[in-house]
């Protein structure tokens, strides 16, 4: 009903798409009740279109049953889910004690000299969005940072920076 | 020295896929659950074998177990979660498992599910951990085709169902009764206990959440009986365990050593002690919610008693090391801002204590402190302490920074009097 109430006032924005409503749909067999989907959809919603708008967040609750305070309490309590639009790829900077001891700061400041971005910016061209995140578990690589969904290990400023050159330059990142 | 855990990883650092794990003899313990052991014979081999949990806490997983209404008239679903939601400062051990074992973390999430007459598993794992995701996600649809889950699995009459739970993160998912929220898609604030999740749990069902290493044991227990795993561990302790080093160390990574393992032995046999040019300052023996441990402690052994008896506590066995050159302060100070970031702000000891400590230790390291702001640290580590706040993560927080304050204390001292950092001049 909602659904029909809203497409007939031009509301489509506030719906999820079919291929979003599909994969949410093959976790739900994982769970006893549709509200434990909530982060699930967050998840896929971010996966399809980078981070979760309010109107996003609307279209959860409404597609789950779920209040819209609800989806944005979940929403803003997990740091893997993004309340705002970040760069096409996100630098998690592992910060945590050994990756701290062995020189997560040079390669914050490296970072900040390169793109001109600190944490929780974006570059200027949209690309590159920098975050801290909670130790990565690659503690005996330190220090270790992520680029999108890879880890990279045992990097120094040098090291890092040659990751961060454009696919276009014919660079490999591996 | 047998290496139950971890003597099949293969070298290329690649999964062993389900082929290669039956032919180690995989699934045989979880054949021979299923044919002939029943549940409660389950859980008495892991009591009688004395397995402790992994995870940090260190208690009894068959006493645990045991706790779980069972039987007839036993509340039905019943769940069994694997938590793979390693995010302990320092600790870097079941990432190994997760990642090139994970058909030996299945059969003991089966194997514990059959013992407590679950009817659902889940692997609750990090967001970051996108290697073993993978992995996983392939050794279940291995498991599901081999007819080893589903529904009346082997020919028998129990059916369990397993999935993976990628989470969208923060640290406090790693305390089961927060985790335990997040599986509901709620925001992880911890639960009150009682009840304990063996009674109601997940969706208010019996749950038993298990560390990813403890789970990794079960098999091998099951196979080769509670004796053998008692005869694995040094002295009183029983099994193995992954001890970890990281820091300035000339080979940091994690090794399967018996429990009981002297400390020495870790940091230099197995890590190689010290780069050249750095002395050993101290070191948190089990992660970033430990206290720290100084040099005449290498002689240790690694048990819960005798590093709890030195003032600390042997948490996920993952030593971080403290050079001589790096800054105390600093150090806490990255501690204290690593807990007050990942309180999740539910009770008011640790969501406004946290971040004050975090300040006052900013103001030393600085060269702004206090020799009042001592006392107020110390007061803190009280006010935080056990049974003050609704989990244990504040309590977790203190343990670095009490002991930092008894160990460190001149290196405090010397920075409210000098007015700086007295490491930032010597490390330039």
């Amino acid at each position: 009903m909602a659904e029909i109430f809203a497409r007939d006032r031009g509301w489509s924005n506030n719906y999820l798409s079919p291929a979003e409503r599909e994969s949410i749909e093959r976790e739900a067999q994982a769970y006893p009740q549709r509200d434990a989907l909530c982060i699930e959809a967050l998840r896929i919603v971010q996966q399809h279109r980078g981070w979760v708008s309010d109107d996003s967040v609307a279209a959860i609750a409404d597609y789950l049953g779920l209040g819209a305070a609800q989806v944005d309490a979940v929403a803003t309590f997990y740091n893997l889910i993004f309340r705002q639009p970040v760069g096409r790829q996100v630098i998690y900077l592992c910060n945590s004690v050994t990756c701290w001891m062995l020189g997560c700061d040079a390669l914050r400041a490296r970072i900040k000299a390169e793109l001109g971005i600190d944490f929780g910016q974006t570059s200027a061209d949209g690309e590159y969005t920098l975050l801290p995140i909670t130790c990565l578990g690659d503690c005996d690589h330190a220090p270790a940072l992520m680029i999108g969904d890879r880890h990279h290990h045992d990097l120094d400023p040098d090291s890092l920076i040659a990751l961060l050159q454009p696919p276009a330059s014919g660079q490999d990142k591996e | 020295m047998e290496r139950p855990l971890t003597q099949h990883l293969k070298p290329d650092g690649s999964a062993l896929t389900l082929a290669e794990y039956r032919d180690l003899g995989g699934y045989t313990a979880w054949k021979t659950a299923l044919d002939g052991m029943a549940p409660d014979e389950v859980v008495t081999r892991v009591k009688d074998a004395n397995l402790r949990g992994r995870g940090g806490a260190g208690f009894p997983t068959g006493v645990k177990w045991s706790l779980v209404p069972r039987g007839e008239g036993a509340p039905h679903p019943k769940y069994m979660v694997a938590n793979a939601d390693e995010m302990e400062p320092g600790a870097f051990k079941d990432r190994l498992l997760l990642e090139r074992h994970p058909h030996q973390l299945l059969e003991g999430l089966m194997l514990a599910a059959y013992a407590i007459e679950a009817d659902v598993a889940y692997v609750f794992l990090r967001g970051e951990y996108v290697d073993a995701a993978r992995r996983l996600r392939s050794a279940i649809g291995e498991a599901y085709a081999a007819g080893l889950l589903g529904e009346h699995i082997l020919g028998s009459d129990y059916s369990l169902q397993l999935h993976l739970h990628i989470s969208a993160g923060r640290y406090i998912c790693g305390e089961e009764t927060a985790l335990i929220n997040a599986l509901e898609g709620k925001r992880a604030t911890p639960r009150a206990k009682p009840p304990f999740p063996q009674i109601s749990g997940a969706w208010g069902q019996p749950t038993v959440v298990n560390n990813v290493e403890t789970l990794c044991n079960v098999p091998h227990i099951i196979r080769h009986g509670s004796d053998w795993h008692q005869g694995l561990g040094l002295g009183e302790e029983s099994g193995t365990k992954l001890f970890g080093v990281s820091g300035r160390v000339c080979r940091p990574g994690a090794w399967e050593l018996p429990m009981g393992t002297p400390i020495r032995e870790i940091l230099e046999g197995c890590a190689g002690g010290m780069r050249e040019g750095y002395q050993l300052k101290g070191f948190l023996p089990g992660g970033g919610s430990t206290d720290f441990l100084l040099p005449e402690h290498l002689d240790l052994p690694m048990t819960y008693e005798s590093i709890g008896k030195a003032g600390s506590r042997m948490g996920t066995g993952t030593l971080i090391v403290l050079d001589d050159r790096t800054c105390p302060v600093g150090m806490v100070l990255n501690l204290e801002r690593f807990f007050a970031q990942e309180s999740c702000g539910w009770c008011t000891p640790c969501r406004d204590g946290l971040p004050w400590t975090r300040q006052l230790l900013e103001a030393i390291e600085s060269g702004q402190g206090r020799h009042e702001d001592l006392d107020t640290l110390a007061e803190h580590c009280r006010f935080m302490g056990p049974g003050k706040t609704f989990c244990a993560l504040a309590p977790g927080a203190m343990e670095p920074l009490q002991s930092a304050l008894k160990h460190f204390r001149s290196d405090f001292e010397r920075h409210i009097e000098e007015h700086s950092c007295p490491y930032r001049s010597s490390l330039s």
